[in-house]
């Protein structure tokens, strides 16, 4: 779909037309007071709960989305849009610059995550909804959940942010800068100008992707799953390694698998666009620094979830929130939850998760 | 206010309506759960148990995981008209430190807790030579949370020491409410309104 825009992004440029691909689940009611926007993570679409176009995976948050769900389909209006930036349909990279009828690549604006939020609210605009029930994220999704309340104060009431933080470290920046690295490093990424010709940075943004895939781990989990096992490859000796530089052991054919397979769905571009929005956010920086200042006087109910193996996003980025929310006086729960899963173990299976989400969310609806 | 415990009753029977309350160690959200329900209180909690803090969320309440001894200070002064600290005080790492910060927080603060003092508990001491496993006391020495015990004459130079002020007093024994007399003695439980 194409909106007409223009959106007016933060590094000063105007965007038009920006288009947005969208999916919803349920049906708005008459009230138009049961939408819930579901915001997706870096490498996220808005496949959230429907099969992928390219991959044929299922959605990838139906643990928490969908019949019976937290998030209920028969009971929320469920909104996932692809964020601006991103390369599953809505304006990135890869769509078309009007202005010279070719992808914009590197051309196109660098983003920040407000942008992604405003470019939501022009899409609830089109929708005509007014006020969110809820917006969840989790990841960077978090970022664009927790930045939802800031930017439009009167058009959310609750915020569930999971496995997030209000600002990238440097540590998170240092691991962006190697994946975009080695993504230009790559020959085939031309300063971003191989779309003519499909021939695209395949490498380069395989290795980013098994940088930032690391992050999303943990070692107890990576132990666990491969600890130093080698691969079982027909004429080899398992005791033994290859002395060679094969994936012998099997994690190296893990991550190799990892890298390959998000190539056939992910633009290098878009990678280094999201990645560099993501760097850039720091939801206390237009308010002199002090966080607590960015939530004053809201009147959005907040619930931050963190996982103890998570070191990307770790449980003292949720205090340092929690902190700034109590010292706003904002209506605000936490927890952190315990799993061996690292990063990623908000997409993963979790029970506890799913009975805070659906306690968190009906809390609001009875209000 | 039936269900809670006997000094949770207490507790809510002497909040005011529509008030602001953080109950410091709210466990799984009974008593915000029914300030809520029944005297409209804006409550919010704060937790060290996850499975408790998770309890409390799916009640639709505000918690958040979090030690008295280390996240109070988070808290901005005056925002509440009570802190609430309810049978917390005796695992504190720094009781004192924690009850300042709950008298910085709230404009009054309900504390309650098991009276060491209690007869049963010095009798238990005298004859056995043992530390007393109680009703309010039920785990052996080396696995129980309190590490702070306290009696009701300790508390009350305490508050005379930093100058407080006791807006209430309320003696639990057996669940039953009991005399001021001899409270030090005779009340297994005490609940203490105070002020700055």
């Amino acid at each position: 779909m194409t909106l007409l825009g223009p959106l007016r992004l933060d590094c000063g440029a105007a965007l038009a037309p920006v288009e947005i691909a969208y999916e919803t689940y349920g049906s708005l009611n008459a009230a138009k007071s049961n939408a819930v926007l579901i915001c997706h993570a870096l490498t996220g679409d808005q496949y959230v709960a429907s099969t992928h176009p390219v991959t044929g995976k299922p959605g990838w948050w139906m643990r928490l989305v969908g019949p019976e769900k937290p998030v209920d389909p028969a009971r929320d209006f469920i909104i996932c849009a692809n964020v601006i930036g991103s390369c599953m349909g809505s304006s990135g990279p890869a769509t078309v610059d009007p202005a010279t009828g070719t992808p914009w690549g590197m051309d196109f604006p660098v983003l920040s995550i407000a942008d992604m939020v405003r470019a939501q609210a022009l899409l609830l605009d089109y929708l005509g909804i007014d006020t969110l029930a809820a917006v969840i994220g989790g990841s960077m999704g978090g970022m664009q959940a927790l930045s939802w309340p800031v930017l439009y104060p009167d058009r959310v009431r609750a915020a569930l942010v999971i496995a997030s933080t209000a600002r990238h470290s440097a540590q998170n920046i240092a691991f962006h800068e190697v994946g975009r690295q080695a993504i230009m490093a790559d020959p085939r990424w031309r300063k971003g100008s191989y779309y003519a010709d499909g021939d695209v940075p395949a490498s380069g943004l395989a290795v980013a992707r098994m940088a930032a895939h690391i992050t999303y781990l943990s070692e107890a989990g990576l132990t666990e799953k491969f600890g130093r096992r080698l691969q079982d490859k027909t004429g080899a000796d398992c005791d033994g390694s290859s002395f060679g530089f094969d994936a012998d052991f099997q994690i190296q054919s893990y991550l190799r698998h990892q890298g390959i397979s998000f190539v056939d769905r992910f633009d290098a571009n878009s990678y280094l666009y999201i990645t560099r929005a993501m760097d850039y956010f720091d939801l206390a920086l237009p308010f002199d620094g002090v966080l607590a200042s960015a939530f004053m006087g809201t009147k959005t109910r907040f619930c931050l979830i963190s996982f103890d193996t998570d070191w990307l996003y770790p449980t003292a980025e949720s205090r340092r929130i929690v902190h700034a929310l109590n010292a706003a006086g904002a209506e605000a729960s936490f927890v952190e939850l315990s799993s061996p899963f690292g990063h990623d173990a908000f997409l993963l299976e979790c029970p506890e998760m799913n009975r805070i989400v659906d306690g968190f969310l009906r809390a609001g609806a009875t209000k | 206010m039936t269900g809670l415990r006997p000094d949770l009753r207490i507790i809510a029977d002497n909040i005011a309506a529509g008030s602001r309350v953080l109950d410091v160690g709210c466990g799984d959200g009974a008593l915000m759960a029914a300030l809520r329900d029944s005297r409209q209180v804006r409550a919010r909690g704060l937790e060290l148990d996850p499975a408790n803090v998770s309890a409390a969320v799916t009640r639709g309440l505000s918690v958040i995981q979090g030690d008295a001894d280390t996240d109070l200070v988070d808290y901005p002064s005056d925002s509440v008209d009570y802190a609430i600290l309810s049978q917390t005080l005796q695992t504190a790492r720094a009781p004192h430190k924690v009850l300042e910060e709950l008298l910085r927080i709230g404009r009054q603060a309900f504390v309650s807790f098991p009276n060491f003092a209690h007869w049963r508990i010095r009798m238990s001491l005298l004859t056995h030579g043992r530390m007393p496993v109680t009703r309010l006391i039920p785990e052996a020495w080396y696995e129980t949370p309190n590490i702070h015990h306290v009696t009701i004459d300790d508390f009350r130079e305490l508050i005379a020491l930093r100058g407080w002020t006791c807006d209430g007093e309320w003696f639990l024994s057996g669940d039953q409410q009991t005399s001021r007399g001899m409270a030090n003695l005779l009340a297994e439980h005490a609940v203490f309104l105070l002020r700055r």
